[in-house]
């Protein structure tokens, strides 16, 4: 019994592991990010892509186009054409139209989902207007371009993907006049 | 040893008389036994709370169609039934226990904190105070399920939501503290010669329970404290609209949330690996196998958590993983039940309450964890998740689990804290009338559950009526039956047969080695455990009186 901790030293200790457990949780959140880009869980999808890659002729991928509102939003939203065969390592844009039919001005963000999940680390956004928030004035109408490219190591078996887009109005946490300033500065959402 | 106890004997100055008078006594008492004992009325008020709302949802689904409530305050009932029955009766039952027993257990005179078990306890009122005023504010209490998954807890939660937040942060405090405690106790204060190994199973399992909670909670915390930012500070954990997820909610409501189920078990487990050697007058089968099972189960509560979220669309190799990890769980759990099954084999059994609920327990228990390996297998689950199946399933696991765990130890220690025997003839009819009413309560559901009953919905299709109303009619029988409870506990606190200091002629450890009622002050001398003999083991070893 000689070596216990004094009781102070031991309260400390367990009072640290406490501390470092509540740290813990918030440190899931990047570690789950970190893994939902990795892995493609939940069909996410990493920021801008850099990198270029050359076709793959011999293959052809159906990219599918999806677009649809969150609860209470009530723009026009959709892809100019509804899909595209790619061959993979090649850079194709399609744009997507977007209405604001309210008379006020809006600001909206679109988030991106890839399905099958796991092609999601394989599907990268060059460009898109996902990046950035969107301000429409009532009445306004925008077109909004997303250039992308399929990985060419995509797994074999997928043939077709879906990219679909959600988009949601947050005029409340961003009013539309802050925003057009705020919009240049805006970098970390994809 | 003796200097953790000169140094820390800070209630010191009243070792040597009885309790204060009146109401100062309960509010600023630092003796384990004063807090356990209310931590286990505590207990008993949050349980037959959170069993009134349970009457109402029977009450509600007793026929298809809209009956009693409107679903708005169905919706309440359910998440409020489910708070309470975890946080404020199943929780606060096990740590009353822990106070009352582990210092007599160990040989210690107090808790190693007792000012800070003192906080602990009083938070509880606090924090359940402020839960159930919501469900009186504008817009009604949580409505959202206990897992409170964002952004239903969030972006559609009711303006109540803040204050469900903070009781939930004053409740962690509140377990986090009692854990260290536990901790402290019972690597600080063991009385010489008690090594780990001689501990009673009571006193091994409280401790893995604690370190569970110590790591745990804080998460459990921080979720709600997330939740707190989305809602006030405009951040986007669990908003999509701003680049976050509420699948990531689940994930870490869920590393709290498994453990959680253990946190409510493990207890348990320890009072019935007591309960049963003392039944069946032989010790107990695999003391040692029993201790590293324990471990294991809490190890593996840690990488399970996404068995909960097997439809949210993960990866299929983490399905895989999270399946074969939550069946791994069954592997140490079954040589638990092995070893209570085989301490009776060949025993000389008697069935006093507390083993009534002891054996119902293991029988029981079981059947929840045959029902939780059918959930375990990830394919299936697609189709229970969310159904009645789950609910029979985690109601096997809690009523006849935790529950009955904490009925057979209030019956195998009132005579100790009491100094009454209770009596025998109704705690029999309590036993009984449980049995049944819980078996008819929840046996029903599985069926429902996998025809495809949805989970949380005031109305049914009329083809699941006929079990429902099965299912309402135990519920009933079972709610009433506690109030008989009630009764046999004031009876035995008021009178009955005076109870020797051991009352039962099997049962082994140092709390029997005090007499009935256990003094205010015990074991102010720390009992000499060194003699005591390995194939004591475990048993806490026993003191010629
Ligand atoms: C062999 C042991 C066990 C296995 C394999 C197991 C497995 C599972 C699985 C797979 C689910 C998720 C079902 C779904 O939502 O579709 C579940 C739910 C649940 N289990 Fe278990 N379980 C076990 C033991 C326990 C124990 C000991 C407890 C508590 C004492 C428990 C409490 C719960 C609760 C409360 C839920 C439902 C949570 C909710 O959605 O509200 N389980 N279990
Ligand atoms: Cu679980």
């Amino acid at each position: 019994m000689s070596t216990e901790l004094p009781l102070r030293r031991l309260v400390l200790r367990l009072t640290l592991v406490v501390v470092a457990m509540f740290g813990f949780g918030f440190a899931l959140v990047p570690i789950y990010d970190v893994m939902c880009q990795a892995f493609g869980i939940n069909g996410k999808t990493a920021g801008a892509y850099t990198g270029a890659q050359t076709a793959d002729a011999a293959r052809e991928v159906r990219v599918q186009f999806l677009a649809t509102n969150a609860a209470g939003m009530d723009w026009e939203f959709g892809p100019q054409a509804d899909q595209l065969s790619v061959h993979p390592g090649a850079s194709t844009e399609i744009r997507f139209v977007a209405y604001n039919p309210t008379d006020k001005p809006m600001t909206a963000q679109a988030i991106p989902s890839v399905s099958p999940a796991k092609a999601a680390a394989y599907f990268h956004k060059t460009e898109c207007f996902c990046f950035t928030q969107q301000v429409l004035q009532p009445g306004e109408r925008i077109e909004m371009p997303v250039r992308f490219i399929v990985d060419r190591d995509l797994p074999a078996d997928v043939r077709h993907l879906t990219l679909a887009y959600t988009l949601f109005d947050i005029t409340p946490r961003q009013p539309p006049v802050a925003t057009l300033s705020a919009t240049a500065a805006k970098e970390s959402l994809q | 040893m003796s200097a953790v106890i000169d140094d820390h004997g800070h209630a010191g100055h009243d070792h040597h008389h009885g309790p204060a008078k009146g109401l100062s006594r309960w509010l600023l008492t630092t003796n384990h036994k004063d807090i356990g004992s209310m931590y286990l009325w505590f207990s008993f008020a949050a349980f037959l709370l959170g069993g009134s709302m349970a009457m109402v949802i029977r009450a509600e689904l007793f026929q298809p169609g809209l009956q009693i409530v409107q679903p708005e305050f169905f919706n309440q009932m359910t998440t409020m039934h489910g708070l309470i029955m975890v946080f404020g009766a199943v929780m606060p039952a096990f740590v009353g226990l822990a106070n009352w027993m582990i210092p007599l257990m160990i040989g210690a005179p107090d808790m190693a904190l007792p000012r800070v078990n003192n906080f602990s306890f009083w938070l509880l009122p606090a924090a359940f105070g402020l839960l159930v005023s919501t469900l009186f504010m504008e817009g009604g209490g949580p409505n959202f399920g206990w897992t409170f998954y964002a952004p239903l807890s969030t972006t559609y939660a009711p303006e109540s939501v803040t204050f469900f937040i903070f009781a939930i942060h004053l409740m962690g405090i509140s377990s986090i503290m009692g854990a260290i405690n536990v901790i402290a106790t019972i690597l600080n204060l063991r009385a010489p010669g008690m090594t780990l190994m001689k501990m009673p199973l009571f006193v091994w399992t409280w401790l893995i329970t604690a370190f569970l909670l110590i790591a745990v909670m804080p998460v459990l915390a921080g979720v709600v404290t997330m939740m707190l930012m989305d809602i006030h500070f405009g951040t986007s954990f669990f908003s999509a609209a701003g680049g976050g997820d509420p699948v990531l909610f689940q994930h870490v409501f869920w590393f709290f949330g498994h453990p959680e189920v253990y946190i409510m078990i493990l207890p348990a487990f320890g009072a019935v690996s007591s309960i049963i050697p003392a039944f069946s007058r032989k010790p107990l089968f695999g003391y040692t196998s029993m201790v590293y099972a324990t471990g294991a189960i809490a190890f593996l509560s840690f990488i399970v958590w996404s068995h909960h979220m097997f439809t949210v669309g993960i990866p299929l190799v983490g399905e895989l993983f999270f399946m074969y990890a939550t069946m791994l769980i069954a592997v140490p759990t079954g040589v638990k039940v092995f070893n209570w099954v085989s301490t009776m084999w060949r025993g000389s059994l008697s069935f006093e309450a507390p083993m009534l609920f002891a054996v119902a327990f293991v029988i029981l228990f079981t059947i929840g964890g045959f029902s939780g390996l059918m959930l375990a297998i990830a394919p299936a689950d697609f189709q229970y998740h969310d159904t009645y199946f789950v609910v029979a399933h985690f109601h096997y696991v809690l009523v006849p689990g935790a529950i009955f765990g904490i009925f057979a130890s209030a019956y195998y220690w009132l005579p100790k804290w009491t100094g009454h025997m209770y009596d025998e003839t109704l705690a029999k009819l309590h036993f009984w009338m449980s049995f049944v009413g819980m078996n008819l309560a929840f046996f029903p559901m599985h069926f429902v559950g996998l025809a495809g009953m949805p989970r949380r919905i005031p109305d049914y299709n009329m083809m699941f009526a006929n079990f429902n109303m099965v299912s309402s009619v135990g519920a009933f029988m079972f709610g009433a039956t506690q109030l008989l409870f009630l009764f046999i506990v004031i009876k035995c606190i008021r009178g009955g047969p005076a109870a020797p200091a051991k009352p039962w002629d099997g049962a082994e450890g140092l709390e029997w080695s005090v007499p009935s009622p256990a003094p205010y002050h015990t074991f102010q001398t720390p009992p000499d455990m060194s003699e005591v003999h390995e194939h004591r083991k475990g048993t806490g070893g026993e003191l010629t009186p």
